[in-house]
C-alpha cells in the first residue's frame, strides 16, 4: 500500500477523546458496575462482552481484557474510536438511569486495545488448512473483518479492491478528531497478520472481473463495496470548481493536502453525519466560516446530536429549511449558492430566494449505491441499490454472501464488521458441507 | 511479547486434582447441583457443596454488605446455617453432577454430632462419588450453639477427634476446614493432622456484627426485632485469612496442603494466597455478589502471572513468599528507606503532609512555593503512610538508603552481636 505523505490536512487534527492515562483508565474502570446481561453489550453490534473486558482493565489483566475485545471484534481498536458509542453501548449505560455519567466505554476500549497493539499482541491464529478458497469483493471493514473470521476456520482469501489501499472509509472517510488514516491503515495491517490472505489491489469488479468469474474460480464470494460516489445536484453552475462530494474532499483531506487558501466561506449541504464530520473538519482547518445548509430543521437531521452539538461548539454556523437551485461563479469557480427556503413539509416558499456566499461548497447528501454492479448476478436481489441479505449475510445464490454499507444502506464500522464476521461464519459453514443458513 | 509458555493451571490439594485451582467455597454459590455445573461450565474447577446434616431452618434476612465511601460490599456477613435441602436431594445432585462433570472436584462439607453421623454421612457422600470430603468445624454462628461448627474448630481435642473418625471411615481425601475465631491458628492445623486430615481450608467466617441501625437500634441484618452475630468474610477479611494461610504454611511441624479462602475477588488475590502456600483457592463472596463468570478473569490472569513469571506448573509458585514470611525480630533493623515526592506527578493534594503530621512523625512538610511537600529525609521514617495515602500512583517511592551500617536483627542485637543505626523520627 502506498504511504500516506505527512503533510496530509489531517495531521493538524488532534483527538476529540484524548486516550486514558493508567489513572484514568483504573478509575473508570472501578467505576463499571459489571451488570449482568449488559444494556451495553446488547446495544453492540459485535456483542463485545464489556463488563468483563472492564473488570479485566481493573485487575490488572489488560492482555485479557484486549483478548475479550477482539475476540468479539477484531476492528475494536478503530470502533473505541470511532464507534458513536453514545447512541450505543455508552448510550445504555445504567448509569445514565440514575442520572449518574456513564461509564467511558469506548475510552477503555480503546487503552486496552492500544496496549496490545503496542505489545504487537496478536490474539487469534490461522485455522489448519480447508483447501477452499474465498473471494471478497472491496477492501473495507467489512470484508476484512470476514476474511479475518474465515482465516481463523482455515479458508484461503483474496480481497479485491479497487483502490491502492485497504480499509475503505475506515481510512479514508472517518473522522481524523477520532482516528486518522495511518492509524486505520495500521490497523489493517494488523488484521492481515493472521495471514493466508491474498491482496489485489487496482481490480475492480464488475470491469476488470466479473462475479461469474469469481463464483468459478472460489468456493465463495462475499460482496463488501461499501457504497459508490457522492451523490450530486445537477443544477446550473454543477461544473463550477470548488463544488464537490462531501466523501471525494473528506478522502482526499485524510490522504492528500486539501486547497484552503482563499476559503474564507463554505459551505456543506446536508443534514447527516457526513455534513456534520465536514462542517468539523472545515473548521478544524481553519476556514473562518462554515454553514451547515440542510433542507429540514435542527431536530429533523440524520446526524447525531451529539456531534452536531460539538461541531456548533466548535463555530459551526446552520441554515436549516433551505434548498440550493444554483451555482454562481466567477472565472470558473464557485462563489455562491443559490437557495430557496422551504417550509415545514419542504414545500419551496416562493420569493424567498437568495445567493449564500461561498468558496467551497462540499454535497452530503448520500452516496449511490453499487448494487447495479451485480444486477445481473443470478440469485442477487437487489433493494433500492442494497443488496438483499439475510441475518447470516446471504444472498439467494448458495454461494454469494454480502455485508457492511453495500448491504445495510450506510451503518457504522462496527455493523460492517458484525455482518462481515457473521456471513464468514455462515460461508464456513456452507464450506464444511452444512448448511450456509 | 508473552513468552510462549502455555502454563499448566492443574491443581492437586491433598490429592484432589482439579483442572484448575480455583473452586466454590461451600456456601449458597454450592447449594445445588444445577448451580454447581453452570460453575463448572463458567470455568471453576471444582466446588465445595453447601454443608450436609441434619437440614436446617432459617431465618429470613440473613446477610449484611458493609459499603465504604461509595463501594458496596467490601465486607459481608452472613447468619445463614448448612444446607436447608433434604440429604436425598443433595446426594443424589452429587452423584448427577460428578457423572455429567468427571474432571471436576466436587468435595462435599459435612458437618454432624455423633460418630454413627459422620460414619454415615460420609459413607453416603463417597458412595454418592465426592472427590473429597470437608468438614465444617468452621461456622460461627447458629451451628456453634448447637455444639457443632466453631465450637468444634476452637477445641483441638474435638478436632482432632472428629477428624480421627472422618480419617478412619473416609477412603478419599480429608480437608478440614478452620475457624479464624481462635487466637492462633497453629495448634487448630495441627490438631487436624493429629486427627489425620490430609490438608485443611482456612478460613470460615469471622465473628462479627456487620452494622446496627441507628434509627431503629438493633444489629443488622435484622430478624424482626433482633439480630445475632454472623460470619464476616468478602474482600475486608483478606488480610486475616492470608495470615493464618501463611502462619500454617511456615510452620515446619504442620506441612499439610492448604487450600486458601477468604476474600478473594480477583486473580491477583489468589496469586498472593498461593504465594504464600495455598495449593487450591475457595471463593464465596466475590461469586456471590458478580455470579460465577469472574473465573474466567481468574484463570486468565493467574495464566498471564505464571506465563510472565515464568511458572509452568501451579506447584513451582505455592508457597515462593513462604521463606520471606518471618518473626518480627529477624527483620534488618538497619534497612532503612525514605519517602520521594515525584513533583512531576505531585497535584498538590497534600493528604501526605496532614498524614505524616498527625498519623506519623511531622517529616513532611508544606513547600515555601508551590504545592509540591517537602520530605525531611533526616527525620522520615520510612512508614509508608504518605505513599497510601497519595492518590497517584507512583508518585511517592520508598527509596532505600544506604547508610553504611551491616544488616542486623532485634534477636541478633538482643545476643549482642549488633549495631543499631540511630532512631529517626524521635523528636527528643
Ligand atoms: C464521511 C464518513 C465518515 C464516517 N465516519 C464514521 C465513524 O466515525 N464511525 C463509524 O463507525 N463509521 C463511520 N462511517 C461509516 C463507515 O466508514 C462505513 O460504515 C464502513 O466503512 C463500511 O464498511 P464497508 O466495508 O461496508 O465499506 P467501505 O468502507 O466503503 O469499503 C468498501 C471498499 O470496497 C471498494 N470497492 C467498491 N467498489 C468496488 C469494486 N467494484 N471492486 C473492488 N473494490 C470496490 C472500495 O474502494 C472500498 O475500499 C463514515 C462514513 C463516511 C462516509
Ligand atoms: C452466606 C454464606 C454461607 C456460608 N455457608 C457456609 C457453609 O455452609 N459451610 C462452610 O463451610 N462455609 C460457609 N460459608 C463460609 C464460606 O465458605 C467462606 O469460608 C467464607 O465466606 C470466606 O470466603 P469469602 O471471603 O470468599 O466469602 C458461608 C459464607 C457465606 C457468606
Ligand atoms: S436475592 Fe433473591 S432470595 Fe434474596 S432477597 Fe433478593 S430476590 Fe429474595
Amino acid at each position: 500500500m502506498p504511504k500516506l505523505p505527512a503533510t496530509r490536512s489531517e495531521a493538524v487534527f488532534a483527538d476529540a477523546k484524548p486516550a486514558y492515562t493508567p489513572v484514568q483508565a483504573l478509575t473508570e474502570a472501578n467505576r463499571c458496575l459489571y451488570c449482568a446481561d449488559a444494556p451495553c453489550v446488547q446495544a453492540c453490534p459485535t456483542a463485545i462482552n464489556i463488563p468483563e473486558f472492564i473488570r479485566k482493565i481493573a485487575t490488572g489483566n489488560l492482555r485479557g481484557s484486549a483478548r475479550t475485545i477482539f475476540d468479539a471484534n477484531i476492528f475494536g481498536m478503530s470502533c473505541a474510536r470511532v464507534c458513536p458509542v453514545e447512541v450505543l453501548c455508552v448510550g445504555k449505560c445504567v448509569y445514565n438511569e440514575m442520572d449518574v455519567p456513564p461509564i467511558q466505554i469506548g475510552k477503555l476500549q480503546r487503552y486496552a486495545t492500544d496496549a496490545a497493539y503496542a505489545d504487537g499482541e496478536r490474539f487469534a491464529e490461522a485455522g489448519p488448512d480447508t483447501g477452499k478458497k474465498v473471494a471478497l469483493l472491496g477492501g473495507g471493514p467489512a470484508s476484512l473483518a470476514a476474511a479475518h473470521e474465515l482465516r481463523r476456520q482455515g479458508h484461503a482469501c483474496t480481497i479485491f479492491e479497487q483502490g491502492d489501499r485497504l480499509g475503505g472509509l475506515s481510512s479514508s472517510g472517518v473522522a481524523p478528531y477520532k482516528m486518522k488514516a495511518d492509524r486505520a491503515l495500521e490497523e489493517v495491517e494488523w488484521v492481515l497478520g493472521i495471514g493466508g490472505v491474498e491482496l489485489r489491489c487496482g481490480v475492480r469488479v464488475g470491469v476488470d472481473v466479473t462475479v461469474d468469474q469469481l463464483l468459478a474460480d472460489f468456493d465463495a464470494v462475499f460482496i463488501g463495496v461499501g457504497l459508490g460516489p457522492d451523490r450530486l445536484f445537477h443544477l446550473d453552475g454543477a461544473e463550477l470548481a470548488g463544488i464537490r462530494g462531501a466523501v471525494d474532499w473528506i478522502a482526499e483531506m485524510k490522504t492528500a493536502k486539501v486547497p484552503c487558501e482563499g476559503i474564507q466561506r463554505a459551505i456543506v449541504i446536508g443534514g447527516g453525519n457526513t455534513a456534520v464530520d465536514a462542517v468539523r473538519e472545515l473548521l478544524g482547518l481553519g476556514i473562518p466560516e462554515v454553514t451547515m445548509a440542510y433542507r429540514g430543521g435542527e431536530d429533523e437531521m440524520s446526524g447525531y446530536e451529539h456531534e452536531w452539538a460539538a461541531a456548533k461548539v466548535a463555530g459551526a454556523r446552520a441554515a436549516f429549511r433551505v434548498q440550493p437551485i444554483a451555482y454562481e461563479g466567477e472565472e470558473g469557480a464557485v462563489r455562491a449558492v443559490r437557495m430557496l427556503r422551504l417550509d415545514a413539509a419542504r414545500r419551496p416558499l416562493p420569493g424567498t430566494e437568495h445567493s449564500m456566499p461561498a468558496e467551497l461548497v462540499l454535497l452530503a447528501i448520500g452516496q449511490s449505491r453499487l448494487g447495479e454492479l451485480f444486477a445481473g448476478v443470478q440469485g442477487v436481489t437487489l433493494d433500492h441499490g442494497k443488496v438483499v441479505v439475510d441475518h447470516d449475510g446471504a444472498t439467494q445464490h448458495p454461494k454469494i454472501f454480502a455485508g457492511g454499507d453495500c448491504a445495510n444502506g450506510g451503518k457504522e464500522v462496527v455493523n460492517a464488521v458484525a455482518e462481515g464476521k457473521r456471513a464468514a461464519q455462515a460461508i464456513d459453514r456452507l464450506l464444511r458441507g452444512g448448511k450456509a443458513s | 511479547m508473552s513468552t510462549k509458555i502455555s502454563p499448566d493451571l492443574t491443581a492437586n490439594c491433598a490429592g484432589i486434582v482439579t483442572p484448575n485451582p480455583f473452586w466454590l467455597a461451600s456456601a449458597p454459590p454450592t447449594n445445588s447441583g444445577d448451580q454447581i455445573m453452570r460453575a463448572f461450565d463458567a470455568g471453576w474447577g471444582g466446588a465445595v457443596w453447601k454443608t450436609l446434616g441434619q437440614p436446617i431452618q432459617n431465618v429470613s434476612s440473613r446477610f449484611g454488605g458493609l459499603h465504604y465511601r461509595g463501594t458496596r460490599g467490601i465486607g459481608f456477613n452472613n447468619i445463614e446455617l448448612i444446607t436447608d435441602r433434604p440429604l436425598e436431594t443433595n446426594l443424589r445432585e452429587i452423584a448427577e453432577v460428578k457423572r455429567r462433570y468427571p474432571k471436576h472436584g466436587v468435595i462435599v462439607s459435612l458437618m454432624v454430632e455423633t460418630r454413627e453421623e459422620w460414619k454415615d454421612l460420609i459413607k453416603r457422600s463417597i458412595d454418592a462419588g465426592a472427590d473429597g470430603l470437608e468438614l465444617n468445624f468452621g461456622c460461627p454462628h447458629g451451628m456453634c450453639e448447637r455444639g457443632m461448627g466453631s465450637a468444634v474448630g476452637q477445641e483441638p481435642r474435638l478436632n482432632e477427634t472428629i477428624t480421627a473418625w472422618a480419617a478412619e471411615y473416609s477412603t478419599v481425601p480429608v480437608l478440614v476446614k478452620l475457624t479464624p475465631n481462635v487466637d492462633d491458628i497453629v495448634p487448630h492445623g495441627i490438631a487436624a493432622k493429629r486427627g489425620g486430615a490430609d490438608g485443611v481450608s482456612l478460613i470460615n467466617t469471622i465473628k462479627s456484627i456487620i452494622g446496627v441501625n441507628i434509627d431503629r437500634m438493633v444489629p443488622e441484618p435484622r430478624v424482626a426485632s433482633r439480630s445475632t452475630n454472623g460470619g464476616y468474610c468478602g474482600p475486608a477479611v483478606k488480610p486475616i485469612a492470608l495470615h493464618m494461610v501463611g502462619a500454617l504454611a511456615r510452620e515446619e511441624s504442620f506441612g499439610l496442603p492448604i487450600s486458601g479462602i477468604g476474600g478473594i475477588s480477583n486473580w491477583r488475590d489468589a496469586v498472593e494466597f498461593i504465594l504464600l502456600g495455598a495449593s487450591s483457592v475457595q471463593v464465596c463472596t466475590e461469586v456471590m455478589l458478580r455470579g460465577y463468570r469472574v473465573v474466567e478473569d481468574m484463570i486468565e490472569g493467574l495464566t498471564e502471572y505464571m506465563r510472565e513469571h515464568g511458572f509452568e506448573r501451579l506447584d513451582q509458585m505455592i508457597g515462593r513468599a513462604v521463606p520471606g514470611f518471618s518473626e518480627w525480630g529477624d527483620l534488618d533493623l538497619n534497612y532503612e528507606t525514605v519517602a520521594k515526592i515525584d513533583p512531576v506527578s505531585c497535584i498538590g493534594c497534600q493528604a501526605c503532609v496532614v498524614a505524616c503530621h498527625d498519623g506519623a512523625h511531622q517529616c513532611i512538610h508544606p513547600p515555601k512555593e508551590g504545592r509540591v511537600p517537602v520530605v525531611d529525609e533526616s527525620e522520615c521514617v520510612g512508614c509508608n503512610l504518605c505513599q497510601i495515602v497519595c492518590p497517584v500512583p507512583g508518585c511517592i517511592t520508598m527509596a532505600e538508603v544506604d547508610n553504611g551500617f551491616e544488616p542486623a536483627t532485634w534477636n541478633e542485637f538482643c545476643a549482642g552481636e549488633a549495631t543499631l543505626r540511630p532512631k529517626k523520627g524521635v523528636h527528643e
